[in-house]
This record gives C-alpha cells, sequence and structure tokens, in this order.
C-alpha cells in the first residue's frame, strides 16, 4: 500500500465510498448487518484517505490525472497538491471518527425506520467532499460540489416525517444551490477569460492559473466565488440555512456538516483567492475581514441565546467560519503589500483553525448526538446533572467545550493565539486607514473568543450540571462503545492537535510555501519543537507541552492534597440558606444565564418577552403563577430573506392568475400568441 | 382544363371553404355543425384532386381520397354517434355572441390576406391565393374553439383548423409528402377516437360536456 503514490490512495478511498453506496441497499433486509459493514468500510476508506492527504503534504508534490470519463472533449481532471491533501485529511480524519460513531449512533434507528438511505448518502457525501477537493476542472469541480450538496440534503431530511425537517432540507438546498450559481458563473468568467468565451477549453484550472484577467473583472469573479462558497460556509448574513439544518438532521451528520463540509468552501475561497486569481488587491481582503468579523460575532451571540443544543452548536460553527475567514482576509491583505510572512502566519492560523474546528466541533456534534441518544431531548431547558450520568460523555464533552473556548492546552487555544499575532503584527502594514481599522477587528475577535467561552459555559453547566431539569425522571443511558470511541479520537486528537503545534505547523508549512513563496516554519520552530515562536522568540512565544505538564502538576498537586485524607472531601447536601426546600426549578438555567447578554445585544435580535401573571383560583393570595415567554428571531431573517420570500409569493400568485382552468382561455393566450408573433415576424 | 381554368376553379373552392369556416362560426345547431364541417372536407378533397390534376402531381389524387373517407364520412359519422349516444341535442352555446364573432372572423380574414401579401408576389402557383382563405381558415379554427362552450364543437373547431393546415399545405406547396399526409390522416382519427373517449369519461366526472365545469380542476388558492 505504501508504495502507491497520494492521489491514487485517494481515488481508491473514493471508489471504497461509492462502492459502499451502491451495495448497501442490496444488505437492506438486515440492518444491523448493513449499518455495520457500510460504516466499517467508511471508516477504513477515510483512513486511507488520512494517509492520502498526509502523504500529499509531506512530500509537497503536485499529482495531476486526467479521467476518460465526463463529457466527450471534456474529461475530469483530478489534482492533488498540499492544500487540496490538507483538506482531504480534515474530511478523512473527522469522517474516520464519525463513521465508527455512527457504527453505535445509526443502530438507534433501526427498528424505527429504514435507515439504507442514510447509509447511502452517507457515502456518497464523503466522496462527494473528497471528490470536490481532487477536482482541477470547474466542470468536475460543480457535479462534485453538486453530489455533495444534493446527498447532504438527503440526509438532512432523513426523518423527513416532520414538516420542519423538510422546510430545513429546503431552506438548505435552495440556498447551496444560489451558490452554486454564483460559484458556476464565476468559473464561467474565469475560463472565459482564459481561453476565450467561443470555447470550453478554458474549463480547467490550469488554464485558469495562467490566464490573466483584467483587474475589474477579477474582483467581479473573485467575489462571485466568495459568495457563492459564503453561502455554503453560512457566513452571515447567507448563514440563515444553517441553523435550521444541523440541529433535525441525524447527529452524526451534523457533525460532518458543520466540522467538514463547511471547510469545503473555505477550500473553495483558498483556491480561488490564492491560486487561481493571483491578482492581489487589499480591498478583496478587507471584505473578507469584514464579512468574517460579522459572522463571528453574530454567529456567537446567536449560539448564547439558543436553547436547543445543536442549534447552538451550529451557530458556534457560523463563528468559527468567522474566524477562518477573519484570518483569510488578513491573509489577502498582508499577500498584497507583499508581506509574505505574515501573510503565511495568518494563512497558517486559519488552516489550523480550520482543522481544530473539524476536531472540536465534531466531538461536540457527537457528543449532542450522545446526549440525545441518551436523554431523547434536544432543549436543554429540560436537562442537567447528566454528568453524573454519563460517565464517559461528559468529560468528553468538556474536552470540546474547553477547545472551542480556546483554553489552553486544547487546540482551540493555538490557532486563535496565532490569529492574535497575526492582528498584532498588522501596524507593519503600510496603510494608515488599515492601521487604524484592524485593531478594531482584533478587537471583536476577543470579543468573540470571551463570548463563546461564556456561550460554552452555559452549554455545559446547563446540560451536564446541576438537576436534572426535566418534568420526570427519564432513563438515561451511556452511549454504546463505538460512539466513545468516536468521541475518543476527536478528543485526543484536540489534545495532540494543541500539545505539538509546532509538528503540525512543519508539516503544514508546504501550503504557504506554494501559494505565497513564504514559510514560517523557520521562524516557528526556531527555538526547537518545545517553543511555538510564530514570528521571533523575544515578541511572542508559547510553549503548549510545558503548559500541559504544568497543568497536570497542579491538577495533580491539588487532587493529593484533597484525596490524602479521608476526611478531605465531604458530600453533604447544599446549604439552602435555610430557606427550606430546594427544588431543581430554582437553578440557573440556559434562559436565565444568557439574560446578561440579551440586555446588552438585544437590538441586534427581535426579541419579544411577555410575562403573564395566573392565580389560582381557590387560593388567590397564593401560589401565584408566572409564566415567561421569550422568543428570540434572527432580525436578518426579515431584513434579507423575508422580502424575497414575500416577493415570490407574490409573484407566484399573479402568475397562478393567469391559470383559469378553462380551456378556452388557455386557446386564447396561444391565440394572442400567434397573432402577436405573426405581426412581428 | 386548363390551367387558368383550374386557378379560377380553385379559387372559386378555397371561397366556398372559407364561407363554410364562416358557417361553422355562424351555426348554432350541432348537427347542423357536422354538416357544415363535412361540406368543408368535401370542398377541400374537391379542390386538392383539382391542385392534383392541374400540377401533374397525382399523388395528390391519395391525398383528395383519403380527405374525401376521413373528414366527410368516417369523422363526422363518430361525432354523429358519439352525439347520438351522449344525448346532445341543445343548441350550441358560445361565448361571445354570433355578430360579434362574425365581425372578428372578418378581421382575421383581413389581417390573414395581408400577411401573405409579400408570399403572394413571390409564389408562382396557381394555388397562391388562397394560401390567404387557408390561414384565414386556420385563425377562424382557433377562433370556433375559443368562443364555444362545449367539448364536441371544440372538436370540430380543432378538426376545421386541422383542414386549415392541409389546405395551406396544398395551396403553398402542392401538399406534403405523401408519408407525412398518410401520418396526419391516421393521428387525426385516433385523437377522434381519444376525444370520444375522453368525452364519456368528462362526462362522468362532471356530469357534463360542459368546459367550465373543468374549472375546480385548478388548485385552490
Amino acid at each position: 500500500m505504501l508504495t502507491q503514490s497520494p492521489l491514487e490512495l485517494a481515488i481508491a478511498a473514493i471508489l471504497i465510498l461509492l462502492a459502499t453506496a451502491a451495495i448497501a441497499p442490496v444488505l437492506s433486509r438486515r440492518q444491523n448487518l448493513l449499518i455495520s459493514f457500510s460504516f466499517i468500510t467508511s471508516a477504513v476508506a477515510s483512513l486511507i484517505a488520512v494517509f492520502a492527504g498526509y502523504a500529499a503534504v509531506t512530500g509537497g508534490g503536485v499529482e495531476s490525472l486526467v479521467l476518460p470519463i465526463g463529457l466527450p472533449d471534456l474529461p475530469f481532471y483530478l489534482r492533488f497538491d498540499p492544500l487540496s491533501g490538507f483538506f482531504v485529511t480534515i474530511v478523512a480524519l473527522l469522517g474516520f471518527m464519525v463513521s465508527i460513531y455512527s457504527i453505535g449512533y445509526v443502530k438507534a434507528f433501526v427498528g424505527h425506520r429504514s435507515v439504507t438511505r442514510l447509509v447511502v448518502f452517507y457515502c456518497l457525501f464523503m466522496a462527494g467532499m473528497l471528490l470536490v477537493l481532487l477536482s482541477d476542472d470547474a466542470y468536475f469541480f460543480m457535479v462534485s460540489w453538486e453530489l455533495m450538496a444534493v446527498s447532504s440534503y438527503f440526509l438532512v431530511c432523513f426523518e423527513d416525517d416532520q414538516a420542519q425537517n423538510r422546510r430545513a432540507a429546503f431552506l438548505y438546498l435552495l440556498i447551496a444551490h444560489i451558490g452554486a450559481v454564483l460559484i458556476l458563473l464565476s468559473f464561467g468568467l474565469m475560463a472565459g477569460f482564459a481561453k476565450g468565451f467561443e470555447n470550453f477549453s478554458g474549463y480547467t484550472f490550469s488554464a485558469m492559473r495562467d490566464s490573466h484577467i483584467p483587474e475589474g473583472w477579477a474582483a467581479v469573479a473573485f467575489f462571485m466565488a466568495f459568495f457563492g462558497f459564503a453561502a455554503k460556509a453560512g457566513v452571515v448574513p447567507l448563514h440563515a440555512w444553517l441553523p435550521e439544518a444541523h440541529p433535525v438532521a441525524p447527529s452524526n451528520v451534523s457533525a460532518l456538516m458543520s466540522g467538514v463540509m463547511l471547510k469545503t468552501a473555505v477550500y473553495g475561497i483558498i483556491r480561488v483567492g490564492f491560486d487561481l486569481l493571483h491578482s492581489s488587491d487589499w480591498r478583496w481582503g478587507g471584505v473578507v475581514l469584514i464579512f468574517g468579523l460579522v459572522s463571528a460575532v453574530m454567529g456567537i451571540l446567536y449560539a448564547l441565546l439558543q436553547n436547543d443544543l445543536k442549534r447552538l452548536l451550529a451557530y458556534s460553527s457560523v463563528e468559527n467560519i468567522g474566524i477562518i475567514l477573519v484570518c483569510v482576509g488578513l491573509a489577502m491583505i498582508f499577500k498584497s503589500f507583499g508581506m509574505g510572512l505574515l501573510a503565511s502566519l495568518a494563512l497558517m492560523a486559519g488552516l489550523y483553525h480550520c482543522l481544530n474546528h473539524a476536531m472540536f466541533k465534531g466531538l461536540l456534534f457527537m457528543g449532542a448526538g450522545a446526549v440525545l441518544h441518551a436523554t431523547h431531548e434536544r432543549n436543554m431547558e429540560g436537562m442537567g446533572g447528566l454528568v453524573h450520568k454519563l460517565k464517559w460523555t461528559a468529560p468528553l464533552f468538556l474536552v470540546g467545550c474547553l477547545s472551542i473556548s480556546g483554553l489552553p492546552p486544547f487546540n482551540g487555544f493555538v490557532s486563535e493565539w496565532l490569529t492574535f499575532q497575526s492582528f498584532l503584527l498588522s501596524p507593519a502594514l503600510p496603510s494608515p486607514l488599515l492601521n487604524l481599522l484592524i485593531p478594531l477587528g482584533a478587537a471583536l475577535v476577543a470579543l468573540t473568543g470571551a463570548l463563546a467561552a461564556r456561550c460554552f459555559i452555559k452549554v455545559y453547566g446547563v446540560t451536564f450540571l446541576g438537576h436534572w431539569r426535566g418534568e420526570h425522571d427519564t432513563v438515561v443511558h451511556e452511549a454504546p462503545w463505538p460512539m466513545r470511541i468516536g468521541m475518543l479520537l476527536a478528543a485526543a486528537s484536540c489534545l495532540a492537535l494543541g500539545i505539538f503545534p509546532t509538528f503540525v505547523i512543519g508539516w503544514l508549512d508546504i501550503i504557504p510555501e506554494t501559494l505565497l513563496a513564504a514559510k514560517i516554519s523557520t521562524s516557528a520552530s526556531a527555538s526547537g519543537w518545545l517553543w511555538l515562536t510564530p514570528v521571533a522568540a523575544e515578541r511572542a512565544s508559547y510553549s503548549a507541552p510545558i503548559i500541559f505538564i504544568g497543568i497536570l502538576v497542579i491538577f495533580a498537586t491539588v487532587y493529593l492534597v484533597f484525596h490524602s485524607r479521608t476526611t478531605s472531601v465531604r458530600r453533604a447536601p447544599l446549604w439552602d440558606c435555610g430557606f427550606g426546600k430546594i427544588t431543581n426549578r430554582m437553578q440557573y438555567n440556559s434562559t436565565s444565564f444568557s439574560m446578561p447578554t440579551r440586555r446588552i445585544y438585544g437590538f441586534l435580535f427581535n426579541i419579544k418577552e411577555t410575562v403573564k401573571y395566573g392565580s389560582n383560583q381557590y387560593l388567590p393570595m397564593l401560589n401565584n403563577r408566572i409564566l415567561y415567554h421569550l422568543r428570540v428571531r434572527d432580525r436578518l431573517w426579515q431584513m434579507c430573506y423575508q422580502p424575497f420570500s414575500d416577493a415570490s409569493f407574490w409573484l407566484a400568485r399573479r402568475v397562478g392568475k393567469l391559470q383559469h382552468g378553462r380551456i378556452q382561455i388557455y386557446l386564447l393566450y396561444s391565440f394572442l400568441t400567434l397573432i402577436v408573433l405573426l405581426v412581428f415576424s | 382544363m386548363n390551367v387558368s381554368f383550374a386557378a379560377q376553379l380553385n379559387s372559386v373552392l378555397a371561397a366556398l371553404i372559407l364561407l363554410t369556416a364562416f358557417g361553422l362560426l355562424a351555426q348554432r345547431r350541432i348537427y347542423g355543425l357536422l354538416h357544415i364541417f363535412a361540406l368543408q372536407g368535401f370542398f377541400l378533397s374537391v379542390s386538392t384532386a383539382v391542385v392534383g390534376y392541374s400540377a401533374g402531381l397525382h399523388h395528390l389524387y391519395i391525398s383528395a381520397l383519403l380527405t374525401l373517407t376521413l373528414k366527410v364520412i368516417v369523422l363526422p359519422y363518430i361525432l354523429y354517434v358519439l352525439i347520438h349516444r351522449l344525448r346532445i341535442h341543445k343548441e350550441v352555446e358560445e361565448v361571445v355572441n354570433i355578430p360579434t364573432t362574425m365581425l372578428i372572423g372578418i378581421a382575421l380574414v383581413i389581417y390573414s390576406y395581408h400577411l401573405t401579401a409579400p408570399i403572394r408576389e413571390l409564389s408562382d402557383f396557381i394555388t397562391r391565393s388562397t394560401l390567404a382563405v387557408a390561414l384565414a381558415t386556420v385563425m377562424l379554427g382557433l377562433l370556433m374553439m375559443i368562443i364555444r362552450k362545449k367539448a364536441v364543437t371544440q372538436i370540430i373547431g380543432f378538426l376545421a383548423l386541422e383542414n386549415g393546415l392541409f389546405f395551406a399545405a396544398t395551396s403553398a406547396t402542392y401538399g406534403m409528402p405523401l408519408v407525412v399526409e398518410l401520418g396526419v390522416a391516421l393521428d387525426i382519427l385516433i385523437a377522434a377516437f381519444i376525444f370520444g373517449i375522453f368525452f364519456f369519461q368528462i362526462r362522468t366526472t362532471f356530469d357534463t360536456l360542459d368546459l367550465k365545469a373543468m374549472e375546480k380542476l385548478k388548485e385552490e388558492e
């Protein structure tokens, strides 16, 4: 196997996935066997793809292949370079973990509904994502992109008996296709400038790379591609599908969609912005930066106000995509001023965050799936105290929360730290305007980090700590082993990526080197593998291993101090301040925890709060019931989507009036058309 | 029979076809419609034969014979049986009253002459002057389909429209190739059968053959 080239390995992985999708319907009678078989094969395929991606980045070479399939004279071009290799690694690594997780998770559906569809589209979805990353011409790219979009549509509406799910899936498909049209137009523009608008020979990416597009048209092509990919990535204000689609999809699918599918859009932005179009204008980077900042701040604020666990995680994906775009935007700005080192630092931060976000968001969605599996509850207000019942899920979920909040020694810290480093170096830019504005961006990213930490304190505190908030005590059971292994692997990689950043950066450095002709690994590991020094040791340094050991020592000391004597830890009822009986309704819950945020940032949302007092009719003096109702809506929905949806319905009704159901009227239409055409012939 | 006589004869037949087309518009009784339709088919058949004779195209005789069998005998007979079985004896109802219809029809004829004027100047066929009549017959057939309410009269309108097309083919290009004409003739026959089946279906579903009843098929708002 090792003698194969990375591209051959990747193709083998894709073929295994496609074959699994083809075989799955045959096994649909035996659902348990089907689940074990297909998810094990997709895990194996993912593992092969991980090796392929890893080898492609390590080797640093470019491999390409022309497949003689597709339309006549339009063969499919494949290309495997370090950038594709890195994203293939992300997709396949999370795909591997989620496939193992799915063996346990999907079995919960057996007996309720047939899972054949889920299995088939899961494999197609994985294959589609890998093909997007491998394709090297606009035609094959769009085919793969659609394969990915359509199969994920079917995954989102897997539980299609509920109208809400179908609605979410439709919204997803709609926005995905608006994005796809924009991407297609952008490719058409680039292909046209490459080889002329009369023929199709400009459809390969290599032709686009070699072409020289006029400045203005390059900007048009870039922004069409950017907004097209932004629709897939869930950038505000195109994020509307994300909080609808992620919660209703099965949790393994949401883990993949949020963890890696959004990254294919980031891949597209980097591919178009840095590789296909080599024109550089700082304003492009500025726009990307602004959209990234808005997404980051709005995403986390929305997340804070949610009570639905998976919806909250979906909004948090918006935030993380925002941070990645901030890095990409900064890299573009630095690149346009010819500051290769800083550009590669910012790009590195973005890429690192892609990898990290895939890991911790995958872990969190898998954890949410485990919680859902255990409690059959998505609303956090009905949970609590799960830390005692889910002995495995709770600590693993905590790892995810710590990582996403950006706390050392986990991986979230490294990439956010790198982001801040690139912000802090921006005063070197020769533009006074940018020097004024970029610190504001840094402040917003800092705000985002703080709000993210607050958000995940809420998630963990409300879900796992305290007492059970639901009406009845439901039977809660821990997730089966495959699910635990999937989460364990993700948690372990969160920790590993957090402790050994120098190795990761050394591995990744080939990407900025090929795209920006500058590398940071020489300066980043100048002080050895122990210290990460992005630019220079005297400027900033971070040693994850030392911090990790320090944290371990502190924990060990505390543990030893408190557990050395049996009397030092005492379990007793909570002191109730002499009030009497404490019920589980007297705890902080999700709504009350986010109240300060709601007060401060309420103007950004459409919030409706109603309080009703209802009294007991037999004892009017006592027992006043207070009903509190809160409704938080997305203001952007009303601003950006409602007008379009209203207008299209209005237009549809107008057009519908033409349809009378009377044959004579229809004939009259044809008759008048005939007359008019004859008049103007 | 020399060529100029043939051309005159053809013009007379064209005038008669146009007259029957107006007759179809004006006729209120359903059996009367059938008779006029058969008459139109007869004139069409004779006209085809005359064109075939004067232009020396012998395959047009077969077309003429086909027209005679199908449009003068078979189709009116099928429709007659249909009307009899369905017990439609009422007068024909129309959306627009007859005088108005006739005025619209006249406007259409003038318009057709206006449209075909450039073609008449270019063509050297003996039948060139009748192209306007053919076009007018097509339009009058369509007009008939628009202004009549009952399904049976729509079919007669449709068949009259087809007559116009056929006439246009013979007058503009001395007829289509025989294979095409055979195909068209067969189509018309099959269409008549399908219409017959549909009439029964429509009546069992809506209890009427009035097309107004089909309005409720459309989507509710």
